[in-house]
């Protein structure tokens, strides 16, 4: 790997004067994207900075309407939370899904949010539940955040500082994995809130990443039912096409996750 | 180069690592515990597994440098002596290896398992909690037979 200075802050403010002060550095945080990328000499940047030491990014705890969860924890910790677990049960199914059991100890889900990889779990969560993302400037809804693959509305040198998952809507997530990588082929996240307001989000799948499953909400808010979706289908020009699966196949996997995560509403559906 | 204290199998030690030094490097070519492989170096194999802080990690995607006050246990710290370790003696009875490649992380990846859960194991959960490790002998049926013949004695032990 190029080589790389490292460096710990245990504050925000030290972790964003360093980066002020390289000319090319990263944040570091589980490190499952960066290092790997940083292997295969896609990424080389002359400062790594460990976010993981700042209590900030740290703590899992329902505040009001919201279920809030720090950048810095990793997936198993948010899987095995009762706080998760009693509040979004989806959610905590979905990260005790990711990757593996040793990828889930290491990786975070602010560095998931961070990288917004297409294939990745969490994008789906913050978009399908309407998340707000709260960085160390400002507070970025879900529907302002994705901005296209590997591409978030975060700018150079903002930090994810934690997640706010409203937790007044019932959730249901499914997804297909690749039996290899165990990255979605595809997934979709289906929230209905009390106001009757539906969310579809759909990762895996997407050619420009996670996006919102317009005519499935649309379809969902007219009758909250499995069937309501029976003749959808999303339009495959609009979705990714890799050695992995064509975008016409896909098309299929996004409907029938879609289903899927509606019929396991208050839990997940993983395959 | 930032020194950093680490404790390997019991044992506390002052290393110089580089800023983008890996974990499996440290372990393998700084202290000379080669027994922790290295498969695909892309974090999907599983063989450079070790317990850090009581959890399996893949230490080939872990910086060494993030490593500085941790405690970690590799496949060299399992066995006392000539005494195997009982789920070594597991792995040994039910045949569980055959090129042995993937075996110390198998090894780690399933006494972290095995910890974690108290020995509370069927067939299904060994199957998804070793997911993040590939045997390329594809024998993984005695893997399981071994891993819940250990987790059995574990949950027996734990109940005296």
């Amino acid at each position: 790997m190029h080589a790389a200075t490292y460096h710990r802050p245990t504050t925000l403010s030290q972790a964003q004067a360093l980066h002020l002060a390289s000319a090319d550095a990263a944040y570091l945080s589980g490190g499952h994207t960066l290092l790997p990328t940083m292997k295969l000499r896609l990424a080389a940047p002359d400062d790594l900075i460990d976010l993981r030491a700042i209590p900030d990014l740290h703590g899992i705890r329902q505040q009001g309407a919201h279920l809030i969860i720090g950048a810095a924890t990793c997936h198993a910790d948010v899987a095995a939370s009762d706080i998760v677990r009693d509040a979004i049960p989806a959610l905590a199914g979905l990260a005790g899904s990711i990757g593996d059991r040793q990828v889930r100890h290491v990786g975070t889900i602010g560095g998931s949010v961070a990288n917004n990889d297409p294939a990745a779990d969490y994008p789906a969560a913050v978009l399908g539940l309407g998340a707000e993302i709260r960085t160390d400037r400002r507070t970025i809804a879900a529907d302002d955040y994705f901005a296209g693959l590997y591409t978030t509305m975060l700018e150079p040198g903002e930090i994810i500082q934690e997640i706010a998952f409203p937790t007044d809507r019932q959730a249901g997530y499914a997804k297909l994995r690749n039996p290899a990588s165990r990255y979605a082929l595809a997934a979709a996240m289906v929230s209905q809130g009390r106001d009757g307001g539906m969310r579809v989000a759909i990762t895996g799948a997407g050619a420009d990443g996670v996006f919102r499953w317009a005519q499935a909400e649309a379809a969902l808010s007219t009758c909250f039912d499995v069937h309501s979706l029976a003749d959808l289908r999303p339009d495959p020009e609009t979705l990714m096409s890799d050695m992995h699966a064509s975008a016409a196949y896909r098309a299929d996997l996004v409907a029938a996750m879609t289903r899927r995560a509606v019929a396991a509403l208050g839990g997940v559906r993983i395959d | 180069m930032p020194m950093v204290s680490i404790t390997v199998n019991g044992t506390t030690r002052q290393v110089d690592v580089g800023g983008s030094t890996l974990l499996v490097q440290l372990l393998r070519d700084t202290l000379g515990l080669t027994g922790t492989h290295v498969g695909c170096d892309t974090t999907q194999c599983g063989a450079c597994t070790v317990i850090m802080d009581g959890r399996a990690v893949k230490s080939c995607t872990v910086l060494a440098a993030a490593v500085d006050g941790s405690a970690v246990q590799t496949v060299e710290g399992l066995a006392d002596g000539d005494a195997l370790h009982p789920l070594q003696t597991a792995f040994h009875e039910h045949h569980a290896l055959q090129c042995g490649f993937c075996t110390p992380g198998m090894l780690m990846a399933s006494l972290d398992l095995i910890r974690a859960t108290g020995g509370t194991l069927d067939e299904a959960a060994v199957r998804h909690g070793l997911e993040g490790n590939l045997c390329r002998c594809t024998g993984y049926h005695n893997i399981i037979k071994a891993v819940l013949a250990e987790a059995a004695r574990h949950r027996a032990a734990l109940a005296d």
